[in-house]
Formats: structure tokens, sequence, C-alpha cells
């Protein structure tokens, strides 16, 4: 095993977790001192659940992805190298891709930039995907079951993760800036090692540690990192000088968020990491060699989610100890009231569910404390009503309101008032968003699923003028 | 007979994909991960009658390098949808750290 860098090494600067996470201009110059070969960064995770991709919506907020780019572009343009951002806009479903792209033509324009664009679309429409799962080329992970044409039709949209191809290919063919859609984490950041020779276990492996930015350092609010991948294995290094890796933060990071911490499933093969070894090379880099790749016919995962029902909730606080003594069963009163009240008022057809969540006892879990756990000293109880329409859930939240507000410890007390932190008491959570795919598509090319668009980005007149 | 808290450094759950939970159990010394990694209560049985899901879904490795033991689970529904409490399955790990582990030092 060799211990020094080799002077063949493809080295990508990560600059971070996520793109929109707060990327350090400090960090990207001594990333560029070191003469990476590209700039490569993940922008999407299904990890804050179903609503991104459902809506589109992006969790970065317009300003945090724009200050990320415009450090991000002015680096690429210094360094003149490409920049490679997977998972445009969180779900990398085609309208988070163009709102990506809008952000970028507005730095270029404010950079005087004339980047060559690719972008990579991967949002895939549910009657293709019917007809490749009636071919049977639709297949489940587990735990799931093969999908149905309904499951298809609940999806508001759906994505296929790409792998590196489409990337290479992009960045082969001239691309300066490579937006893509929904990618495999790991995939946009093999993909210029891969391009370029390195070993492909090395670079998926490396992809691997590096897709959390920092998470992989000793300090992960540093968030840049350095891979460089050889022949015979990879190095990671934190940008900044004061950060450092060591065997344990490296090797460790395979655990996070992986039901599996050897083997990683991604389009065209599987990772697998048991014999890998990591060693420190000094106090700041690790060199990891003995990872393998297991070529496998090429699939791609699918993600699908769609809106559901709607909700509305109320919150009370309540410190009365003659609640807190026995919460259960005040709770299951309670409940058993509103949803008396909810069938008198709106019909015992209305398709109403009202949930309470008592924060400060057992609203996280759901399970019944342990007999014999003292009394809490407040909680903090939570209403929610669920229903086909945000009217209807509203309307069961304000025909509850008083049986919430007033609702007395024994049968004939007096009623208490418990403590509302606001007015009006209920608040419009929206809609309920879900899930729908655990899936894979076979597919017999990595472009199959997959649409490139070029766009010339044309600097305005004046910053022209001044270039 | 300790309990699982008492040999571990850390424990965490986090949301693996919208589908999966995973546990990691990091024990505090390589004594304690040899004499508990394998045990019972630990076993693949026992989280999946704790969490209420099928034993043949659950996944179990063994990191010695790490003194660690990783527990995968499926979730009982997808990630968000009507009666998500814990939509990273943060908190998944809590009921684990008062198990009383059987194997004697």
């Amino acid at each position: 095993m060799t211990a020094t860098k080799a002077a063949d090494d493809v080295r990508v600067l990560v600059p971070a977790g996520v793109l929109g996470w707060g990327i350090r201009a400090d960090e990207i110059d001594a990333g560029l001192a070191m003469a990476p070969h590209a700039i490569a960064v993940d922008a999407g995770s299904t990890d804050s659940g179903p609503a991104y991709l459902a809506t589109g919506r992006t969790k970065y907020g317009r300003p945090s992805i724009k200050r990320d780019l415009s450090i991000l572009m002015a680096a690429r343009r210094r360094a003149g190298i490409p920049l490679l951002i997977g998972s445009c806009g969180t779900s990398g479903c085609d309208m988070a891709v163009d709102h990506t792209l809008e952000v970028v033509l507005e730095v270029a324009r404010e950079q005087g930039d004339a980047p060559r664009i690719a972008v990579i679309y991967s949002e895939q429409n549910a009657a293709d995907l019917k007809v490749r799962n009636a071919a049977g080329k639709v297949t489940p992970i587990a735990p799931s079951a093969a999908v149905t044409d309904a499951d298809l039709d609940a999806c508001t949209r759906i994505v296929a993760l790409l792998g590196p191809e489409p990337y290479i290919a992009a960045v082969t063919e001239g691309a300066d800036i490579v937006l893509g859609g929904r990618t495999t984490d790991t995939a946009v950041l093999a993909a210029v090692p891969l391009m370029q020779g390195a070993d492909v276990a090395a670079a998926w492996h490396a992809a691997k540690v590096a897709e959390c930015g920092g998470l992989c350092t000793v300090n992960p609010t540093s968030p840049g990192v350095m891979m460089s991948i050889g022949r015979d294995g990879f190095t990671v290094e934190p940008l900044s000088p004061q950060n450092s890796c060591t065997p344990e933060t490296v090797s460790a990071h395979m655990l996070y968020e992986n039901s599996d911490p050897f083997r990683l499933v991604e389009p065209g093969g599987v990772l697998d990491v048991t014999d890998a070894a990591y060693v420190a090379l000094d106090e700041r880099r690790v060199r990891v060699t003995g990872s393998r790749w297991e070529t496998k016919p090429y699939t791609m995962k699918l993600e699908g989610a769609g809106g559901g029902p709607f909700q509305t909730i109320m919150l009370v606080g309540i410190e009365d100890p003659n609640v807190l003594t026995d919460v259960d069963s005040f709770v299951a009163r309670m409940e058993r009231g509103l949803r008396d009240r909810v069938t008198r008022t709106m019909g015992a057809d209305a398709d109403i569910d009202i949930s309470l969540r008592p924060y400060g006892w057992n609203a996280v879990s759901g399970r019944r404390p342990v007999e014999g756990t003292p009394p809490p000293r407040e909680i903090g109880l939570m209403f929610v009503a669920t229903a086909p329409t945000q009217a209807m859930a509203t309307e069961a939240a304000r025909v509850c309101n008083p049986i919430f507000f007033h609702f007395p410890v024994r049968e004939g007390n007096e009623l208490p008032s418990y403590a509302f932190p606001f007015s009006p008491a209920e608040i419009e959570r929206g809609q309920v968003f879900q899930f729908h795919l655990n899936h894979v598509v076979h597919v017999s090319s990595a472009f199959e699923l997959a649409r490139t668009r070029w766009i010339e980005a044309k600097p305005a007149l004046r910053n022209a003028a001044n270039a | 007979m300790p309990r699982l808290k008492e040999v571990c450094r850390y424990v965490r759950s986090k949301n693996a994909g919208p589908f999966w939970v995973t546990v990691d159990l990091f024990f505090d010394s390589p004594d304690n991960y040899a004499q508990y990694h394998a045990d019972p209560a630990i076993s693949a049985e026992s989280i999946a009658a704790i969490y209420g899901v099928d034993a043949a879904y659950v996944k179990r490795f063994e990191v010695k390098s790490l003194n660690m033991v990783k527990i995968s689970y499926p979730r009982t529904t997808p990630q968000g949808g009507v009666v998500e409490r814990d939509m990273h399955s943060g908190q998944q790990f809590v009921p684990l750290l008062e198990l009383q582990l059987r194997r004697n030092r």
C-alpha cells in the first residue's frame, strides 16, 4: 500500500454536503490551491420527507442557494474546471432543476460569466412507468411489494436516480456547469474520477465518504473536503487546514443513514467496503484501500411522492397537576369527547381523523410510558385534525376548540381553561404528503431515462465589455 | 447484568431513506463489545419485537473495528404521512437504552 498521494490522482473539491448549506469562501480558496480537477456537490435528498418531491419546493431558500452558487461559479471560472451539481433543488424534479438553472443564469449575468451549461433531467411520467412495469422492468426494494398503477397514479412527481454516465457525457462534451436532476449522492461526486480512469471502487467509496461534506471529519461544521482518487485507493482530507480526518471519522461515515454499512447499491453495480482499510497518512489525511466494485445490470432507483389529506392543528400548554397525575386517561377521555363533538356537529360520515399528541409525556413514541413514571411538570398537548380538505380540517378544529380548551379533569367538575399560545388557536398546516415508491427500474442504458439540454449563458453586455 | 446504556458510549437512530430506520450501538470498550455484541437482547428477533416489525427484514451488522453493532429495520409506515411522529426516526433509539442485557459479565 502506498502512503503518498500518487501524481495521477484525480481530485474533486466537495464544498459541502449540500448546496445551500453555507459554503465557505476561505475553504474554497484552500481547495483550489490543491489543483482539483472538478468541483462537485449534491443538492438534494429525501431526508427531510416527502413534501419536497411532492411539491417541487426546495428545502434551502433561494438566497442561500444563490450565495453558495456565487462562490462555486466564481471558483469554477477561476480554476477553469467543471462544476457538477446533483439532485438540484432538493428533490431533483424538473421544476427544482429549472429553479436552480434560473439562479445559475442570474449569477452568470452578475459575474459577467458565459458558461456552457448541461442540464440533465430525470423526472419520469407515470404512464411510461406503467408500461415498463407491465413488462416486468419495475421491481420492489424490501420491504415493499410490487408497484401498482394506483401507486404510480398517487404520485404527483416521480424521479429516477441518475448514475454518473450522463454527467461524464456532459463534461466530455464540454460542459462548464452540469445541473443534474435526481442523482445518487455518490454518482455526481464519482463522475469525473470515473471519467479520468481512476479506480472504480475507490471513486465510488470516496464519493460515499465525501457526500455529506464535513461529516467525515472531526469538525462537521467545517463543510468542505477534498477527495483524491488514484489507481489503488483514495485519500480524503478537509479543505480547512484547521480541520482533520481520522481513520475513525472516515470509516464511521459509512454507518450514517445507511441501512447496510458495507454494501451500497448504485446504478450499475454494488460498492463493497467490507475489507476496506483506513490508514492515517498524517494528522489530517486518511488513505483508504481495499474497497471493491461488483458490476451488475443497470437499475435506477425511483422516488415518487404525492399529496394526501389536509391537517389543521392546535396546541395548548397544561401545568394543572390534576391533569398531569394521569395524563393517559385524561388524553383518552378528551379524545373520545372530541370525536363525539365532531360526529354531532359534522355528521357521523365526515372523514375526519382526530389525534392528540401530549408532548412532554409520550407524543414522540406513542408508546405507553412504563408504570410508575412520575408526572411531568407540564405538557404541550397538540391536536391534529386530518380531513380531505383544508376547510374541513379547520372546521373540525373550530368545533373541537371549546372541548380542547376546557376539558374537565372529571365529569361534572368546573371547566378549566388551558394555555393557548396563539390567537386564532388553530393553524392550517397544509397538505400531508406521502412517499409511494420504493422500487427500481431496469434499463438497458444509463441514458435511457435521462434527458440532457444544453444552455449557453450569455453575459450581460456591460459585463462582457469589461471582460 | 447491565442495561444497554451502561455498556454503550453512544446510541443513535436515523432514517435510512424513507422506508428504513437504522440504529447504531457504539460500545464503550472492546471488552464490552466482545461481551455483549451478540447478546440475545439485541438480536434481530428482539429488535423486531420492540419495533413491531417482521424479524425476517431486520438487518444486523457487527463492526468490530468500531466496537459497534448496526441494526436496520423497516418503518411500519413510510417517512411522512398522516401519523408521523418522528420524521427522521432520530428518537427511535430511546427504547433500547433501558434494555436489560442477558449475558453475565
